[in-house]
């Protein structure tokens, strides 16, 4: 199963200008809002026209304009989970589960509504109305009305955007199910690092409405300073323990240690995402001493890759979130760096930006 | 009960009901077309169709009654037509005074129902496609049913003002008993009448029941409804 999509279409301040083919497996598009993603994955589910171009799942030709093709989004058989649900309110969790399956010719089905229920474990909430449902429960249901469709290819527009850091936690292992379980392409928009970097098996950078990289994670990931105003990083989710307004500082528990950054205006307990440059990050191996440095985070080389000039990129887990260094070749030959080696990722407070 | 209202009194009561349903019933499918093209539709023309449909709410009910009896009197252009194509008259009929009751109540049952479906969210239509709807089953399975509510409110509106309609109905059918002399007519006529003053007033009382009657069960119906979950 293929999608192999070449389009263009004007949006507001940017023109939409995207290539890409995908298999199957989990292809994110990732880039900063309003960048193009969710215009393009329209485009693809047949939500939206394209001024030009070609989309083409598995050699059936779904948009085509210099044919004057354009096939429904009722006919493409594309699935689509939106960022908030769009359960319908006036069905039940079961009778919005099986939308999509009566639509569907039985030669055309598979999956059985079991067996989608016991993937996204969505048993006890079958008699239920979507009101009565939490956001994460919502969304599983959104995933299951999608697959009960018994689509080709499913579009996942940041469906995990709208909950909150245990929400997420619960469904990113029945998105990680899915994506083992059915040889589906799977198109996955998101603007967390975090998500792509569990989920994606390649990734698709978009920005200003063009893909500036495209290739798997950690390549993509690494050279994301390639692209116009991108700096490569990472973002850390944290949560709020302290705050020391006399030191004018904000205290995080991360897993891989505490962190401090410049006063953030958000209440104890709540949840902080602070995006750490690549460049800003110091390496250490061994216990660093005294040094002015507030972050010590805890990590483990994941992999290196080389960058222009004397750079090497350096893809650290630090407490299971990715994280990445930039330094001197030369460096990482003194402290012999290489994948598994542990080290000590040193951040000063004042290179953060919390959010 | 039959001792205590006259025939000519049953007769009427009778009369306003058929007319009232068969106006409202007649009214719905024009009256959800009309509301989609209004709350949906981009085209010329869509300003002055909003304007005639709301006319009759805003004109003399006598206006509507005269210009109901030039347009589909026997000798009108459609009066003519509907008497040759289908055999249906309405001068002096029945038929005519619910088609005056279903003019008038027209306006009201498309602004409901127009409100209700400019509140839908369209993107659950877009998720219905993205499921294999056409358009035709995106409208039967999601916008129908979430503008349910106001189709019922709709229905309602329509239903008591064609019961209350008096003027343009007298003006197009005039007021005949047991054919077109429906409850406010009956009320006029009594009072015109010597000695008619209470049997006025017996139908004026059953005027208010069913009045009171329609507000309660649409009361109840939209509560059962917020109650399934239809919002």
């Amino acid at each position: 199963m293929t999608l192999s999509i070449a389009v263009q279409k004007k949006l507001g301040g940017f023109t939409l200008d995207v290539a890409l083919e995908t298999g199957a497996g989990v292809t994110a598009l990732f880039g900063r809002s309003g960048s193009g993603k969710t215009s393009l994955v329209n485009l693809i589910a047949g939500l939206a026209r394209p001024d030009s171009g070609r989309i083409v799942l598995d050699g059936r030709t779904l948009v085509d304009t210099a044919n004057g093709v354009f096939v429904p989004a009722g006919r493409r058989r594309i699935g689509y989970v939106f960022q908030e649900g769009r359960l319908f309110p006036h069905l039940s969790v079961r009778s919005n589960l099986l939308y999509g399956r009566w639509l569907t010719p039985k030669a055309r089905r598979w999956g059985t509504l079991d067996e989608v229920v016991d993937l996204l474990g969505i048993g006890p909430l079958l008699g239920r109305r979507p009101r009565d449902l939490s956001g994460g429960e919502k969304q599983r249901v959104a995933i299951g009305r999608a697959l009960l469709a018994s689509p080709d290819c499913l579009l996942m527009d940041e469906p995990l955007a709208a909950l909150d850091r245990a929400r997420k936690a619960e469904i990113l292992p029945y998105i990680e199910r899915l994506r083992d379980a059915k040889r589906l392409p799977i198109v996955y928009v998101s603007h967390s690092v975090e998500e792509v970097a569990r989920l994606a098996d390649a990734v698709a950078l978009i920005d200003n409405g063009r893909v500036a990289a495209l290739g798997p994670v950690s390549e993509v990931f690494a050279h994301l300073e390639a692209v116009s105003d991108w700096e490569d990083g990472a973002v850390l989710e944290a949560i709020v323990v302290a705050q020391d307004r006399a030191a004018g500082v904000t205290r995080l528990e991360h897993p891989a240690g505490p962190l401090t950054v410049p006063h953030l205006d958000i209440a104890v307990g709540g949840r902080a995402r602070v995006r750490v440059r690549a460049r800003d990050v110091v390496l250490a191996v061994g216990e660093p001493g005294r040094l002015s440095v507030r972050n010590r985070l805890a990590a483990r080389v994941v992999a290196m890759a080389e960058g222009e000039g004397a750079e090497v990129g350096v893809r650290l887990d630090a407490g299971g979130s990715p994280m990445l260094a930039r330094v001197t070749r030369d460096a990482v030959r003194e402290l012999e760096l290489a994948p598994g080696v542990a080290v000590t990722a040193l951040v000063k407070a004042v290179a953060l930006d919390g959010t | 009960m039959s001792d205590y209202l006259s025939p000519e009194e049953l007769t009427a009561i009778w009369l306003s009901l058929k007319v009232s349903t068969v106006a409202t019933l007649v009214a719905l499918p024009f009256g959800i077309a009309v509301a989609l093209l209004l709350a949906r539709g981009r085209f010329p023309g869509r300003t002055l169709l909003d304007g005639l449909v709301h006319l009759p709410l805003v004109m003399p009910p006598v206006v509507t009654g005269f210009l109901l009896l030039l347009a589909f009197g026997r000798k009108g252009p459609l009066g003519a037509f509907f008497e040759q194509t289908f055999g249906l008259v309405f001068a002096f009929r029945w038929t005519g005074a619910a088609l005056a009751c279903g003019v008038m109540g027209f306006p009201l049952m498309v602004r409901a129902i127009r409100l209700s479906i400019e509140s839908i969210d369209r993107k659950l239509e877009q998720a219905a496609a993205t499921l294999g709807a056409g358009r035709a089953i995106v409208f039967l399975s999601v916008t129908l049913p979430l503008a349910l509510p106001g189709i019922l409110a709709g229905i309602v509106l329509c239903f008591a003002r064609a019961l209350g309609e008096f003027g343009a109905t007298i003006t197009f059918v005039s007021n005949i008993p047991g054919e077109t002399q429906t409850m406010p007519s009956a009320i006029y006529a009594l009072i015109q009448t010597p000695d008619g003053d209470a049997a006025a007033l017996r139908l004026t009382l059953i005027s208010v029941a069913i009045s009171f009657a329609a507000l309660i069960l649409s009361e109840l119906i939209a509560r059962r409804m917020a109650r399934g979950g239809v919002t």
